[in-house]
C-alpha cells in the first residue's frame, strides 16, 4: 500500500511521470470531473479504484459486488454526476444484468464502465473476452494501448457517453493495467451540473417504454459507427508496405516492436462498434491483410463481414497472451537466440503465506477427507499439495450454492462428508444468496466462512465485514453470525484456525449435525499491519525424528534439511501449527 | 528490433521487486528516457515466481521482454535465475542473489533444488555476477533490503550519475526506511 500512499502528494499538478495503467485511468477520471466511483476489487482492475480514492474530489466506495457497483454508478449518472465503476472480466458477468438495460435507458451525466481482461490468466479462472459484452449489450467500447492513452480514452469515453446518451465500456487488460508508462497530467475540469429530470419513458424500463428505447439504441449504434469512421481513437499508419495489420491494445505494441514503421497499421482504439469505410479503405492500401488480436476473433470477424480476405486466427492462437516474439515468429521475422538452463527447474507456484489463518482449517479438511466445494480467493491455493483440500472452484459464490446441489444430488450420505469454503468478502459478494437457498430448500450442508477480516487475494481491500470504508474510515460492520441466523441457519460456530484440535472437533460435530450449519473460521490475515506476529520457531534437531508430520501443513517456512525439519526464521511468524502437530515436541520458540 | 535496453527483475513474491522496479523506473524517467515497467500483481505474489520487465530507450513499444532480449536480469533468488535465464540476450549479464528459497515442490520432496546453478550457467557461456545480497542487506540493517542491494549492483553497470539514484530513492522510499535502504544500495554498489 505504501506505493499508493507515497503518491498522495503531488497528485494534482505533476507534469510528466510514470503511471501504472490503472493509476492513469484514475487520473483520467479525476481530470474528466468524475464524481462517483463504485467498484468491487478484482485483479487486474483493483488499483483503478484504489488510486481514484486518493482524490478527494471523487467519492469512492467498495461495493459488495459488481452488480451493486454498476447500479450505484448508474444511479449517480441518472442523478446528473459523471460516474464510473471498475471490475475484472468475470465481474462483468455479475454486472451483466444492469449492463444490458442501462444500454436502453442511456445516461444523464456520463457513465463509464472499466473492465479489465486477463489474457494468460495471471490471476483469473477463465480467459473470456469482454468485447463480446460490448457487442451484445450494444455499448461502445474503447481500448487504450498504454497509460497516456488510458487517460485520454477515459476523457473521450465521457464525451462519447454524453454526446450519444450511452454508457461506455473501457477495456483494459493485464499488460495495460499493470504496466507503467509515461504520461502527462492535466488539471481537473469540473463538469457542469446536470439537474435531475424525471423522465419515466426513458428511465423506467417496462415493455412499453423499452420497446421505444430499443429503437433508439439501434439508431445510436448507427450514429456510433459513423463516429467510429473518423474518431481520433482509431489511427492509420501507412508505410508503403504490402502488409497491412489491423490490431488494438497491447497487440499494437507487439506489432510495433517487431515492425516499427515497416508495415501499414490500423490501430483500433474504439473496438465497438467498429468502423466500416475506414477498414475497407485501409485494406485497399495493402496487398495482404492481417488481424493481430489476443483472445477471440472480434476484429477479424468484422473484417470478414465486410467481405475482406484476412489472415487472423488461422495464424494466431485464441489462447494465452501474445508477445513480440510470438508476433515475429508468425510473420517469419527472426527472433533473438536464447540459451536455456539445461536441468529441469522446479516450478514455483504461489503458496499460502507462512502463518496464513486458512492453513489450519485446510489441514483439518484434508485430515477428515471431506469433499470441499471451493471459491475464489487466496484460499483457492488450498487446492495444491500437500493440503489438497479443494475439490472444485467455479466462480464467486459457487462454493455455497454448488455444495447444496452436490448434496441434493447425492442425498443424506453426502451431507456428512462435504463442506463449502468461502472467504468473508466472497461470502458477502454472492455466497449469502447460496446460504439462503441452503436454509430455504433444506440440505444439512456445512458452510465454512474463512473470515480473515479483509479481501486478501486482491491486496487487502476493505469490505462490509471489516468495519472500514475504502478510505479507512469507520463503517457499519456486518455481524456474520447474526446474518447467518437471520437467513435461517440455527447452528453457527466460531473457531480459531490456529487451534487444530478445536477445528477438528467442531468440524466433526457440524458434519454430523442434522441441520444446516455455518462454521466461521476467524483470524485476521497475517499480512495485515495491525496483526502482531510471534517469534519464529526453531527445530531442536535431537528431538526431530524426521516423521514429517509438520510437512503436511505445506508451510513455506518449513523444509527438510539434512533429514530433519528446518524452520526459515525469516518467513516464520510463530503460528505454532507445526508445534501442535509435532509428536516429539521438537519445535520451540526462539526467545531473545 | 529497436535499440531499447531491457532489464528483468525476477524473484519470489514478497521479496520487494515492485519497489526495485519503481525505483529504477524513476531513475530512467529522470534521465529523460521513454520507459515502460510491467509488473504482475495478484495471485503470483503469494510466494510464487514473479517477474518485472523494465524497458527504456528513445521509444518503447512492448511492455514486456521476450526470450533472448534482456540486457540485464537481476535475480533476487538463485533458482529464479535459472528459470529466467533464457530471456537473456547473447551478451547480457545476469546479477544473481545467491540466496536459496525452496519452492513448494522442493519443500514437499517432489523435486530437488538444482545444484551448482551458477557454475552451470557459466558453462553455458552466460555472464553471471553472483552476490550474497541477503547478508549485505542484513548488514545494512534488514534482510528486506535485498532489493536495494541489487539495485546498487545494477547501478555500476548503468552508469548514471549517483545523484539520479539518490533522487529516485527520495521519491520512492518512505523517510523512515530511507537510511537503511541508502546503506543497502551503497553496499551493493561497492560489491566486486
Amino acid at each position: 500500500m505504501y506505493l499508493i500512499d507515497q503518491l498522495e502528494e503531488g497528485l494534482d499538478k505533476t507534469v510528466k511521470k510514470l503511471m501504472l495503467g490503472n493509476e492513469a485511468v484514475a487520473r483520467g477520471l479525476y481530470e474528466a470531473g468524475c464524481c462517483v466511483v463504485s467498484s468491487y476489487p478484482g485483479t487486474p482492475s483493483t488499483e483503478i479504484t484504489e488510486y481514484a480514492s486518493k482524490y478527494d474530489d471523487i467519492y469512492c466506495e467498495w461495493a459488495p459486488n459488481e452488480k451493486v457497483a454498476l447500479e450505484v454508478a448508474i444511479g449517480a449518472a441518472f442523478a446528473g454526476k459523471r460516474s464510473f465503476c471498475a471490475m475484472k472480466h468475470v465481474g462483468l458477468n455479475v454486472a451483466a444484468d444492469p449492463l444490458f438495460t442501462v444500454s436502453y435507458t442511456g445516461i444523464h451525466a456520463g457513465l463509464v464502465i472499466g473492465v479489465a481482461d486477463d489474457p494468460g490468466m495471471h490471476s483469473s479462472q477463465n480467459e473470456q473476452d469482454s468485447r463480446h459484452y460490448a457487442i451484445a449489450s450494444k455499448i461502445p467500447m474503447l481500448e487504450p494501448a498504454d497509460s497516456a492513452q488510458a487517460i485520454a480514452f477515459v476523457k473521450l469515453a465521457y464525451e462519447i457517453s454524453e454526446r450519444f446518451d450511452t454508457p461506455v465500456l473501457l477495456r483494459m487488460c493485464t499488460r495495460i493495467s499493470h504496466s507503467q508508462s509515461v504520461v502527462e497530467t492535466a488539471e481537473r475540469v469540473e463538469p457542469q451540473t446536470k439537474p435531475y429530470q424525471k423522465n419515466p419513458s426513458k428511465y423506467v424500463m417496462m415493455p412499453g417504454n423499452a420497446k421505444n428505447r430499443h429503437v433508439v439504441v439501434e439508431q445510436r449504434t448507427k450514429d456510433l459507427i459513423a463516429f467510429a469512421e473518423d474518431t481520433q481513437a482509431n489511427s492509420v499508419e501507412i508505410n508503403q508496405s504490402k502488409i497491412g495489420i489491423v490490431t488494438s491494445g497491447t497487440c499494437y505494441q507487439y506489432v510495433k516492436e517487431v515492425f516499427e514503421d515497416r508495415v501499414n497499421i490500423l490501430k483500433v482504439g474504439m473496438v465497438n462498434p467498429l468502423p466500416e469505410k475506414l477498414i475497407l479503405d485501409f485494406a485497399a492500401q495493402s496487398e495482404e491483410l492481417y488481424v493481430v488480436e489476443e483472445l477471440d476473433p472480434i476484429l477479424e470477424n468484422h473484417c470478414r463481414c465486410l467481405g475482406l480476405d484476412v489472415i487472423g486466427k488461422e495464424l494466431f492462437p485464441m489462447t494465452d497472451e501474445f508477445s513480440q516474439n510470438l508476433v515475429a515468429e508468425k510473420f517469419n521475422v527472426d527472433v533473438p537466440e536464447s540459451v536455456a538452463f539445461l536441468q529441469d527447474v522446479p516450478v514455483r507456484p504461489p503458496v499460502m503465506c507462512a502463518g496464513c489463518p486458512h492453513r489450519g482449517l485446510f489441514y483439518t479438511l484434508n485430515k477428515q477427507k471431506v469433499t470441499v466445494s471451493g471459491d475464489i480467493g487466496c484460499y483457492t491455493l488450498g487446492a495444491q499439495a500437500p493440503l489438497s483440500a479443494i475439490d472444485m472452484c467455479v466462480c464467486m459464490g459457487a462454493s455455497v450454492s454448488g455444495l447444496h446441489g452436490f448434496n441434493k444430488a447425492l442425498g443424506k450420505e453426502a451431507q456428512t462428508k462435504t463442506v463449502a469454503v468461502i472467504g468473508d468478502s466472497t461470502f458477502i459478494h454472492s455466497g449469502v444468496t447460496g446460504l439462503i437457498n441452503i436454509a430455504y430448500n433444506a440440505t444439512n450442508s456445512t458452510v465454512i466462512i474463512l473470515d480473515n477480516s479483509i479481501t486478501g487475494m486482491t491486496g487487502h481491500q476493505q469490505n462490509p465485514t471489516t468495519g472500514y470504508t475504502i478510505k479507512g474510515d469507520p463503517a457499519t460492520k456486518i455481524d456474520l453470525e447474526a446474518l447467518c441466523h437471520a437467513v435461517g441457519i440455527e447452528r453457527v460456530r466460531i473457531v480459531d484456525p490456529y487451534d487444530l484440535k478445536e477445528c477438528d472437533r467442531v468440524l466433526k460435530e457440524e458434519l454430523a449435525a442434522e441441520q444446516p450449519s455455518v462454521i466461521i473460521s476467524r483470524r485476521p490475515c497475517v499480512l495485515l499491519k495491525y496483526v502482531k506476529t510471534a517469534p519464529s520457531l526453531m527445530v531442536q534437531k535431537d528431538k526431530c525424528k524426521s516423521c514429517k508430520s509438520c510437512m503436511k501443513l505445506g508451510c513455506p517456512a518449513i523444509s527438510i534439511k539434512d533429514g530433519k525439519a528446518f524452520v526459515d526464521s525469516a518467513l516464520c511468524v510463530g503460528c505454532k501449527l507445526c508445534e501442535s502437530l509435532c509428536p516429539f515436541d521438537a519445535f520451540e520458540s526462539i526467545t531473545k | 528490433m529497436n535499440k531499447t535496453i531491457n532489464i528483468m527483475i525476477v524473484g519470489v513474491g514478497g521479496q520487494g521487486s515492485l519497489l526495485a522496479s519503481r525505483l529504477l523506473g524513476n531513475v530512467l524517467l529522470n534521465e529523460g528516457f521513454d520507459v515502460k515497467v510491467s509488473e504482475v500483481h495478484g495471485m503470483s505474489q503469494r510466494g510464487g515466481s514473479v517477474v518485472t520487465y523494465v524497458r527504456f530507450g528513445e521509444k518503447v513499444y512492448s511492455p514486456v521482454i521476450d526470450k533472448g532480449q534482456a540486457d540485464y536480469i537481476i535475480s533476487f533468488e538463485k533458482l529464479e535465475a535459472a528459470r529466467w535465464m533464457s530471456y537473456l540476450k547473447k551478451d547480457g549479464k545476469i546479477i544473481v542473489n545467491t540466496q536459496e528459497i525452496d519452492p513448494m515442490p522442493v519443500i514437499v520432496g517432489a523435486a530437488n533444488y538444482p545444484e551448482q546453478i551458477i557454475e552451470q550457467m557459466e558453462q553455458l557461456g552466460v555472464c553471471v555476477i553472483p552476490i550474497d545480497a541477503f547478508h549485505l542487506a542484513e548488514q545494512a540493517g534488514s534482510v528486506k533490503a535485498v532489493n536495494l542491494v541489487l539495485m546498487g549492483v545494477l547501478s555500476k553497470y548503468l552508469q548514471f550519475e549517483p545523484e539520479v539514484w539518490e533522487k529516485a530513492m527520495l521519491e520512492c522510499i518512505p523517510e523512515k526506511f530511507l537510511e537503511l535502504n541508502q546503506k543497502a544500495f551503497a553496499l551493493g554498489k561497492c560489491h566486486n
